[in-house]
């Protein structure tokens, strides 16, 4: 069974409930909403609205993807999932369908963002892309491995943000910083330390889920 | 025994002369240290603060390691190893926390601003609170044993990013950080030898003392399974 092959039943099962989809859009929205409600009038400053815009990816990133693993615990298909696939190509196809999980919520989410905040004005597109493309990827590696670890943990729900909060936190640092010197018009040249220390954040965590997920995923 | 006593010198010393001895502008005896501009008396911090905090890294680094034996082996006796690295580790990680914060309200004016180094240390006791939470979640030894250990391994990956890049491409108020024009970087040019000597031997002190808790730690915490496996 390869990887591809993971993503596909996992996308088809997906596509069939609905549920992780629905559930995240319907979180995106609450969780806009309740940042909108709570401004009200005010004028927040630009700043505040880069940084709220992470907390929404992150608590977004935290109500769904954990869900890539707990379903193979809930529905009991793991030990099969154990018997016909290496733990990498199983790693390798939950992480294709988080990234893309990832990716199509921050591209909602950075929609909306910019529709319903007026503080919130990219100047430099290209650096905040750039932090947005490596930002998602690093996002769903660590929230992966995590959400491995949670599953074998016995699904304990509130446990998932706990135990991914401080592994993210160097990304979400990062990436506040680099929000804010692309509303500040920054030459991508001078954000390059940035960028690449995102980099290594992703190609550090890939590897080290890669190695580590063979002793989570055999018992 | 001669360690415990040795240990005992060091730390006794280390105390009286770290906290006695005055600063003053030009140190003409062995036991006056020199100013630091910037730093001024709030120097002092540096024997009892910087201990810890090097003792909170140290924790984690042995809590990885042993984290990987166990990984490699699969012996319980590594995992309490870990475990009891990473207990002492929190200990530390509060010390350090709790001194630098107290510092901090001297030296900046508030306890708490966010600094890089203020940020990192917070994010080490998170990671520790993330590793009691997920040990306690976990009932069965040898399960927990594996996911604490692929944790805190996973978890270490991310320290260099808070110790050796943060305070780097961020701006701080941390002696020592990238843009400090005042007392950085300590540790090389400012202090003279006594000092040098007193914050190198409480180094050592603390170090040894760490020690010696993680083994009676983790003696403690297999003879307490040894007991509970037989009744």
């Amino acid at each position: 069974m390869t990887s591809i092959a993971l993503f596909r039943k996992d996308l088809a099962s997906e596509l069939r409930t609905r549920y992780a989809i629905n559930s995240l859009l319907m979180f995106i929205i609450v969780t806009i909403s309740v940042i909108l409600f709570s401004i009200g009038n005010e004028k927040i400053s630009d700043y505040l609205s880069g940084g709220l815009f992470w907390v929404v990816v992150f608590f977004t990133a935290m109500s769904g993807l954990a869900r890539a693993f707990v379903s193979e615990e809930e529905r009991g298909t793991s030990l099969l999932l154990q018997l016909i696939a290496s733990p990498a190509t199983v790693f390798s196809g939950k992480l294709i369908f988080n990234l893309v999980l990832v990716f199509s919520m921050n591209v909602v989410i950075a929609n909306l963002y910019t529709a319903l905040f007026d503080a919130f004005v990219i100047k430099n597109l290209l650096l905040f892309s750039t932090a947005f493309l490596f930002g998602s990827i690093g996002i769903a590696i660590s929230s992966t491995v995590i959400a491995a670890i949670i599953a074998k943990a016995g699904s304990k729900g509130t446990l998932y943000p706990v135990l991914s909060f401080p592994i993210l936190l160097p990304l979400i640092l990062i990436l506040i910083e680099l929000t804010k010197m692309s509303m500040d018009g920054t030459a991508f040249e001078e954000g390059y330390i940035e960028v690449a220390v995102l980099i290594c954040y992703d190609v550090i965590m890939i590897s080290a889920s890669y190695l580590l997920f063979d002793f989570i995923w055999k018992d | 025994m001669i360690w415990k006593i040795l240990l005992f010198l060091i730390i006794a010393f280390v105390s009286v002369a770290g906290i006695a001895f005055p600063i003053v502008e030009k140190p003409e005896f062995w036991y006056q240290f020199p100013l630091i501009p910037g730093l001024e008396e709030n120097a002092k911090i540096i024997f009892f603060h910087v201990p810890t905090s090097w003792l909170t890294v140290i924790a984690f680094l042995m809590s990885t390691i042993y984290s990987i034996k166990y990984l490699r082996r699969k012996d319980l006796i590594d995992d309490a190893k870990a475990h009891t690295a990473a207990q002492l580790g929190m200990i530390f990680c509060i010390l350090a926390t709790v001194t630098g914060a107290v510092w901090a309200k001297f030296a900046w004016g508030s306890f708490w601003s966010w600094d890089p180094r203020q940020t990192s240390i917070f994010a080490l006791l998170l990671i520790y609170g993330a590793l009691f939470a997920l040990r306690s979640a976990v009932e069965q030894e040898e399960k927990r044993a594996t996911l604490a250990s692929v944790y805190s391994i996973i978890a270490f990956v991310t320290v260099p990013f808070f110790i050796f890049i943060m305070p780097r491409i961020m701006k701080g108020l941390h002696p020592g950080s990238a843009d400090d024009t005042h007392s950085g970087p300590v540790v090389d040019f400012k202090m003279n030898s006594n000092m040098l000597l007193i914050f190198y031997l409480s180094l050592i002190g603390f170090t040894i003392l760490y020690y010696w808790m993680w083994q009676v730690g983790y003696k403690s915490m297999i003879y307490k399974d040894k007991l509970n496996k037989q009744f």
